[in-house]
């Protein structure tokens, strides 16, 4: 078995309100410990409110030869964007 | 698995796959680590960004070697928190270079035994405590040079970190100069180390942007690729435009008396460093590169228990975990 | 007297921090991994801020214009006033970790009872300590709990970093005429008092930890005092205040 600590990624809240993005990733032994490196390697400049963890393996991803078939039919659906509907002005904000 | 890719020749790859591959990069959109990419590519990124950790890591040395007798409590904060971004930029680098199929034991492995090397520069003394500031000033200076040219380049994991440590340096140069500002308006034997330590860096921290473009081996494929976005002589020459003035705001004499403004060329002159000193630094023979080296495999080798240990613990928590489920 | 009682707790207070943290940062560059690099330079980073406020409001106790970089780089061994505990060498990373941990779990009660002083100053500089201390003897204890429960070679190697370390664990709770008059004056609480508490904390994680804590209840002292320090203290301080000594009256 290696014995190399398991790589995980950090997603930290920069501010309340916010959602929680990836900042990068660490090893550590166990989930508490990355979540302290993560406190001690992401947050120096006082970056975060709130931190998540996971290992790294445990991420599932799309396929980038997916691409395609994944993300190109949405462009077609230009009637889900605001600005496809003309509005006259005298109708005010919407 | 990174020794095989070494190994592992890139001849029979897919030329129309090369191709699309190409295009992507002229149309400057970034190659992300599950996208297809030739592996002479990957083994090149490999190679710089793994580089790059290293020099981050093996950097601390010669700062951290005055952490202990910085002058005033303010100065050993800064230091030492300058120091550790350094750690911190040499893990940011080492989990860049890990999303291309290679752990970060792996790199520190190969760079213990010799076989992955760290910026030339390292390999040089930190004599005085002006030596801080210059290290800081014109070290740090060229690096950033470098890096913010480099926030640009086509593989995305290594250009976010790029940003990433552009951002947290902007601090590193400046406290540099500030340092060696005190010393060269302060006593006599102050600014007698400042100029010491000016004199002493000034080549070693121009020849960090690596030999002149007509010798450098790897330049054309990697500015191709975007791996490399601006060529060495390009940027050594922004670094000297920009330091000189800084030099000479000190009070303090050049470090070369080949320095002067070319009025046609909009820049200044320079004399060339001794490039064969430089070759020697890259082949081990600079005045620190076995204290350095050592330094490094000890702190590793001695921390392994540590790590060991850690892990079992951590492992022994899992167990207990799923038993309880 | 109660000027100098002051000033001799403050002195305690900022030395204590001021040799940990020079101690901790002797470490930078050379941990077992970047990971614990970076969080042992952050503990250093906050020791050292605490020095600046304890021994800066010790100087302005004094009275007599000394700064807290003067209080730093100018006194020699007999005027420090750290436990012995904080002046012991490094050793290996299980030993640095477990000195800190002693440390700590003593800083995060002290620092606590700290926050409702009388002088607030004090209650100041304690309230910003106690939320650094805090993490700080969480993270030493869960380092502490990991190799002590780790390995054989990581369990071995941390109760021998106990056995050395306990018996300069009793000089934190010793009490003399300094501490009568800060309770009197309810600027701090008498350091035995703090004894109870500690000993719940440190149990706990020791437990954790599997290691087995000392049954001799003997302890050095004479830190706190400045009766007596280690011959260590004097190594370290040729090297923090070479500069200062070197060129005196220079500004960096």
């Amino acid at each position: 078995m290696s014995k190399e600590w398991p790589l995980w990624e950090v997603f930290i809240r920069g501010q309340h309100g916010l959602s929680h993005r990836h900042v990068g990733s660490l090893h550590a032994p166990d989930a508490e410990m990355a979540i302290k490196n993560a406190r001690d390697v992401y947050t120096r400049r006082n970056e975060g409110v709130s931190i998540w963890v996971v290992e790294a393996q445990h991420i599932a991803a799309s396929s980038p030869e997916e691409k395609g078939p994944l993300y190109e039919p949405s462009n077609s659906k230009v009637y889900r964007h605001p600005t496809f509907f003309d509005i006259p002005e005298e109708v005010g904000h919407m | 698995m990174y020794a095989q890719m070494i190994t592992a020749e890139a001849s029979d790859e897919d030329p129309k796959l090369l191709e699309e591959f190409q295009a992507r990069i002229d149309r400057d959109e970034k190659i992300e680590p599950k996208d297809w990419m030739p592996m002479a590519y990957r083994k090149t990124l490999i190679r710089q960004i793994g580089q790059h950790a290293h020099s981050e890591v093996v950097g601390q040395l010669p700062e951290g070697n005055w952490i202990t007798r910085a002058p005033t409590l303010e100065r050993k904060a800064i230091l030492l928190a300058k120091v550790q971004d350094e750690a911190g930029h040499g893990l940011y680098l080492y989990s860049a270079a890990e999303t291309l199929g290679v752990s970060r034991d792996e790199l520190v492995e190969l760079l213990h035994e010799g076989k992955m090397k760290y910026s030339s520069i390292f390999n040089y003394p930190t004599l005085n405590w002006a030596d801080i500031g210059a290290v800081g000033w014109l070290v740090d200076g060229a690096a950033i040079v470098n890096q913010v040219a480099l926030q640009r380049t086509s593989y995305g994991p290594y250009s976010r970190a790029m940003i990433r440590i552009c951002k947290e340096e902007s601090f590193h140069a400046r406290q540099g100069y500030h340092a060696i500002m005190q010393m060269a308006f302060g006593t006599p034997a102050q600014k007698a180390m400042a100029q010491d330590a000016v004199n002493r860096l000034w080549f070693p921290a121009i020849m960090m942007f690596g030999p002149s473009d007509s010798e450098s081996v790897h330049s054309e494929q990697s500015m191709q690729w975007k791996i490399k976005v601006r060529s060495n002589d390009d940027l050594r020459q922004q670094f000297v435009d920009q330091t000189v003035p800084q030099i000479e705001y000190l009070g303090l004499d050049l470090p070369d008396p080949g320095i002067k403004w070319n009025e046609e060329r909009g820049h200044y002159d320079y004399s060339d460093p001794d490039w064969s000193e430089f070759f020697n630094v890259i082949k081990g023979k600079g005045p620190c590169n076995v204290d350095r080296l050592n330094d490094r495999t000890n702190a590793w080798e001695d921390g392994a228990w540590v790590r060991d240990g850690l892990l079992a613990h951590g492992r022994k928590k899992a167990a207990a975990r799923t038993a309880a489920e | 007297m109660a000027d100098n009682a002051l000033f001799q707790f403050l002195l305690r207070m900022g030395d204590n921090s001021l040799i940990l943290g020079h101690r901790v940062s002797e470490w930078c560059g050379h941990s077992p991994v970047l990971e614990e690099d970076i969080a042992l330079a952050n503990t250093a980073l906050d020791l050292i801020g605490q020095t600046q406020f304890w021994l800066g409001l010790a100087g302005e106790v004094e009275g007599k214009g000394r700064s807290a970089d003067d209080l730093a780089f100018l006194r020699d061994a007999w005027d420090y006033r750290n436990v012995l505990l904080c002046e012991l060498p490094n050793g290996d990373f299980g030993q640095t970790l477990m000195r800190q941990f002693l440390y700590d779990a003593w800083a995060s009660v002290m620092m606590g009872r700290l926050m409702t002083s009388s002088d607030e100053r004090v209650a100041a500089i304690a309230a910003k300590a106690s939320k650094e201390v805090a993490y700080h003897v969480e993270r030493s204890g869960d380092t502490v709990v990991g190799l002590g429960d780790g390995t054989e070679e990581s369990h071995a190697r941390m109760q021998a970093a106990l056995d050395y370390l306990w018996p300069y664990v009793g000089e934190m709770f010793d009490s003399d005429e300094v501490d009568a008059a800060m309770v009197k004056a309810g600027i701090a609480p008498d350091p035995a008092s703090l004894r109870e508490e500690y000993d719940a904390l440190v149990g706990k994680v020791l437990g954790q930890a599997t290691l087995t804590i000392p049954t001799d209840t003997f302890h050095h002292k004479g830190g706190r005092t400045g009766y007596m320090h280690t011959e260590h203290l004097g190594h370290l301080l040729c090297t923090m205040q070479w500069l200062q000594r070197a060129y005196p009256g220079a500004t960096w």
